[in-house]
């Protein structure tokens, strides 16, 4: 104990005098900086960085696809890209985009921000979620990897049957697809069994449902619609699995398939995905607008219950993808309907947002620029969508440019705008130093000016009649002027990533003269401002008692009886001072995690190209379970060897009286570990 | 053999000496214990992923070609082999209740039984696949074949899994490292492995006794 004592962190430790004896060539790590302490953590800030910068690399690369198609459609018979190539590139262009890019920024937030809001010291899971990571990582570059390997996947995001099959696509590309996505779908689920856990389970003393903070309300929601869409998705590429790779009949009309069963399949998860990918904007938004208007969200539950509304709604929806598919009148009548009405909870939300600026005294900060943002092009977004349920109009606008332009207004304008004004507001809290305002704002108009006219356009190409997944087009159709603007536009929008970028540097170069921004620098409402910028390993200490919603807020303000706001207690005064955390005991980092994931795609390689390799990817997973299952979550050694990793602080403090227990320490730890690992299987 | 149990219960003994009680239900809002409620969800998440083999099965069921489900079933057989996997419930029932009594010895014996019973079942349906495939029902021959197998094929492979947990929570037990206040990872393992068999309810009536 004198040795922990000593220690700077009760961080994890690999001291000789452990009894616990890993399997194989992996000790405990113990690393806390460097490269190492990246592999092998398990904590979620951590985690979210990692999925955010792994997710702002995919962004990299299909931006570039983009690039690739709006070059291609620069001018009337483009020769730049092959009629192949150019299927290869949306195809990979529109599954990174919402695998590899969308759906992890949010998970990034979900990871960082959620265990700070509901005051928590990490998730319920903390190797499960590292896992989460690190299985996303790999599937990411396992589905890229068919570039280098005879070529990308071809067939739309949605890969629709029977095009999908060996006859209509004989390279590997959907194999990579079909697989990849399978595996992140892995990470999709074990990060929502994790994280709707941690949400339910561990909230500080207090927070009940009602006083969580928005964004933390509609990463539940999130994860709940993960993990009833996932397993769908699933279901419908093991059929495809089974047919291009062992020659079922799934989606083999000759034998009496239903080419429209993959349809419905697809779509029963693809439009509960569209709200999973939007709502964590909505709730990083959510956030923002009240801190920049100075006024708590106008109408909370309202705001609560139709992401909910959202989230149960966006399961009677999916066949409007399939209007033009023969599902016949009754159908398309009913799905019509479903889809006019969930216009409703979204319009709650668009008029909570205006109403929660309404009268406020407006920052235009970026990120609050960025938040108004979304809230106007969503908006747009939002009606052209409502156009797509009126079941005659979509007919004739199903597969044109229109509905491109529709779902990018709502998830480049909606989510994206989101997620990059939350990287302005969030950037001080997990890095320590702001962004530049100046170069925030530039990239705010630079942004919405190239993605307008990326965008905007093609709601008119796509009323002319333009194909969207076509490769050229012939000059004489009025498509020319559009095509050139949007070409345009796309290198604009490409300029403000990048000046994003560069403000990342800029500014961290810049922070060197600058004092320290301090826990709170925006004057913010929710607790994840008490704690010290950039937050330590232990979040809290001690966790704060939760009396209402944006209780912080009322910790430095008060209000008087004609409704003034006044100055109650000092920023620096409530805000939680960095403590040494001596007494807190935090999840030891593992390795298991990463090797585990890493079995998986030698697997799916297996399944592509030798049985062999699958063979030995089963015997690296099953080596890193066994390693797993027989590792305790917590060093024994380390602190109080009884707390779990859900302990908090506010324990009845018995831990005292184990210290000598070596043997209960160890039985403890290793059924812990058992009983977690088991939830894996 | 007999050293082994010995030095078991003398360690899960100490370690109960020194456990807290009510270690995993104390500190969640839900009262729920992290571990449980993560399994109620992954299964909830399970229950959609069966639903959509099933719907494929119930589209896919009247084949154009090859035997029929009418010719090709033995109802008398699967029958038996459903009956085996649905005791193994209760021998899990036994095995969660034996371990929250503290009766280590009974816990083994169910926990076994359990395996067993799960293990006959998975051997029946091996047995079946053979008869079936002799018959000239092969994966390929038609698109009831393919939803037949895929759908009957994965929920095979979830029986085994859960009898590789029954069988490291023997192994476990065996090396003294299941205490009673560990009963949760039991029960835990007792409720992937009871949806397992609720799940072959609706297969086998779905699959087996729904006429086409």
């Amino acid at each position: 104990m004198a040795l922990t004592e000593a220690r700077p962190l009760a961080l994890p430790s690999g001291d000789e005098g452990n009894d616990y004896k890993p399997a194989g060539v992996f000790t405990r790590p113990t690393a806390s900086t460097g490269w190492r302490s990246w592999v092998t953590t398990v904590d979620h800030k951590k985690i979210g960085i990692m999925y955010g910068a792994t997710a702002l690399v995919f962004l990299m690369i299909g931006g570039f696809e983009a690039i690739l198609i709006r070059l291609q459609l620069w001018s009337p018979r483009g020769t730049l890209l092959s009629a192949d190539l150019y299927n290869q590139v949306y195809t990979m262009h529109g599954t990174t985009m919402v695998f590899l890019v969308v759906m992890p920024i949010g998970a990034a937030f979900a990871n960082y921000l959620m265990p700070l809001q509901i005051g928590a010291r990490d998730v319920a899971f903390p190797r499960i979620n590292a896992l989460s990571y690190w299985v996303y990582a790999f599937g990411g570059i396992f589905l890229n990897t068919a570039w280098l390997m005879g070529g990308g996947a071809d067939g739309g995001w949605f890969n629709y049957a029977p095009n999908n099959g060996v006859i209509f696509s004989p390279s590997h590309g959907i194999d990579f697809w079909n697989l990849g996505l399978i595996i992140t779908g892995i990470a999709s689920l074990a990060g929502a069994v994790n994280l709707i856990v941690t949400v339910l389970n561990m909230r500080a003393p207090g927070m009940t449902l009602m006083k969580m903070p928005v964004f933390t309300w509609m990463t539940l929601v999130t994860q709940f619609l993960l993990l009833f869409a996932i397993p769908v998705l699933t279901s419908a590429q093991v059929l495809l699995m089974m047919d291009r790779l062992f020659h079922a009949n799934f989606f083999n009309v000759a034998k009496g398939a239903n080419p429209l069963l993959w349809e419905h399949l697809f779509w029963i998860f693809g439009h509960p995905e569209v709200y999973l990918m939007i709502l964590p904007a909505f709730g990083l938004v959510s956030e923002m607008l009240p801190v920049f208007s100075r006024k708590p969200i106008f109408g909370y539950p309202f705001i609560v219950f139709s992401g909910i509304a959202i989230g149960f709604m966006g399961w009677g929806v999916w066949a409007h993808h399939m209007f033009v598919s023969g599902i016949g009148p009754i159908s398309v009548t009913t799905f019509s309907l479903t889809t006019m009405f969930i216009a409703v909870p979204t319009g709650v939300k668009i008029l909570n947002w205006t109403a929660t600026m309404w009268g406020g005294k407006l920052k235009f900060t970026s990120p609050m620029l960025f938040s108004i943002g979304l809230v106007t092009m969503f908006t747009i977004g939002g009606l052209s969508g409502v156009t797509h349920s009126v079941a005659p109009a979509d007919s004739q606008q199903t597969d044109t440019y229109y509905i491109v332009a529709h779902f990018h207004y709502v998830l480049f304008g909606g989510a994206f705008f989101g997620f990059v004004g939350a990287f302005y507001f969030y950037w001080p809290k997990v890095f320590g130093y702001m962004l530049n305002e100046t170069l925030g704002k530039s990239n705010f108009w630079l942004m919405l000016l190239g993605f307008n006219l990326t965008f905007a356009p093609m709601h008119i190409l796509g009323l002319q009649g333009m194909s969207r997944r076509v490769y050229t087009y012939d000059a004489g159709y009025g498509f020319e002027l559009w095509n050139k603007v949007a070409t345009v536009g796309a290198f604009i929008l490409a300029s403000s990533v990048f000046l994003f970028v560069f403000n990342i540097f800029y500014s961290w170069r810049k922070s060197k003269s600058l004092p320290p921004v301090g826990a709170d620098p925006w004057d913010a409402r929710t607790i994840e401002w008490m704690t010290p910028s950039p937050v330590p390993a232990y979040n809290y200490d001690p966790i704060p008692t939760i009396t209402r919603v944006d209780d912080f807020w009322y910790r430095k303000y008060g209000e008087t009886k004609d409704g003034k706001l006044v100055r109650i207690a000092e920023t620096e005064d409530v805000v939680q001072k960095r403590s040494d955390g001596k007494h807190i005991h935090l999840p030891s980092p593992s390795y298991w995690p990463i090797v585990l994931a890493f079995g998986m795609p030698i697997v799916a390689y297996g399944l592509i190209f030798s049985l062999w390799l699958c063979l030995i990817g089963g015997l690296i997973m099953g080596a890193a379970i066994f390693g797993w299952v027989m590792e305790p979550p917590d060093d024994p050694d380390a602190a109080h060897a009884d707390h779990g990793p859900d302990d908090h602080v506010s324990d009845d403090g018995t831990a005292g009286e184990l210290t000598e227990g070596e043997p209960s320490a160890e039985a403890d730890a290793d059924a812990d570990a058992t009983k977690e690992a088991e939830t894996v299987g | 053999m007999a050293d082994t149990t010995v030095y078991a219960h003398e360690s899960v003994a100490e370690a109960d000496a020194h456990a807290p009680s009510a270690h995993i239900e104390h500190d969640t809002n839900t009262g729920i214990s992290n571990t449980k409620l993560a399994m109620w969800l992954f299964l909830a998440s399970e229950c959609l992923l069966f639903g959509g083999l099933i719907t494929t099965y119930i589209l896919y069921r009247t084949p154009l070609e090859g035997p029929t489900p009418h010719e090709i079933f033995d109802i008398p057989f699967t029958s038996t082999s459903s009956f085996v996997l649905l005791m193994s419930s209760l021998t899990m029932v036994l095995a969660v209740s034996a371990i929250e009594r503290g009766d280590h010895q009974r816990l083994r014996v169910w926990i076994g039984a359990t395996a067993a019973l799960g293990a006959t079942f998975i051997a029946g349906q091996v047995y079946e696949f053979t008869v079936f495939y002799r018959e000239g029902l092969g994966f390929t021959t038609s698109r009831f074949s393919s939803a037949f197998y895929t759908l009957t094929g994965f929920h095979g492979v979830h029986v085994s899994i859960g009898i590789l947990m029954l069988m490291s929570m023997l192994f476990l037990s065996l090396r003294g490292k299941l205490p009673e206040h560990r009963s949760e990872t039991v029960e835990v393992v007792g409720l992937y492995w009871h949806f397992v068999d609720v799940v072959w309810i609706v297969i086998f009536a779905v699959v087996y006794l729904v006429p086409a």
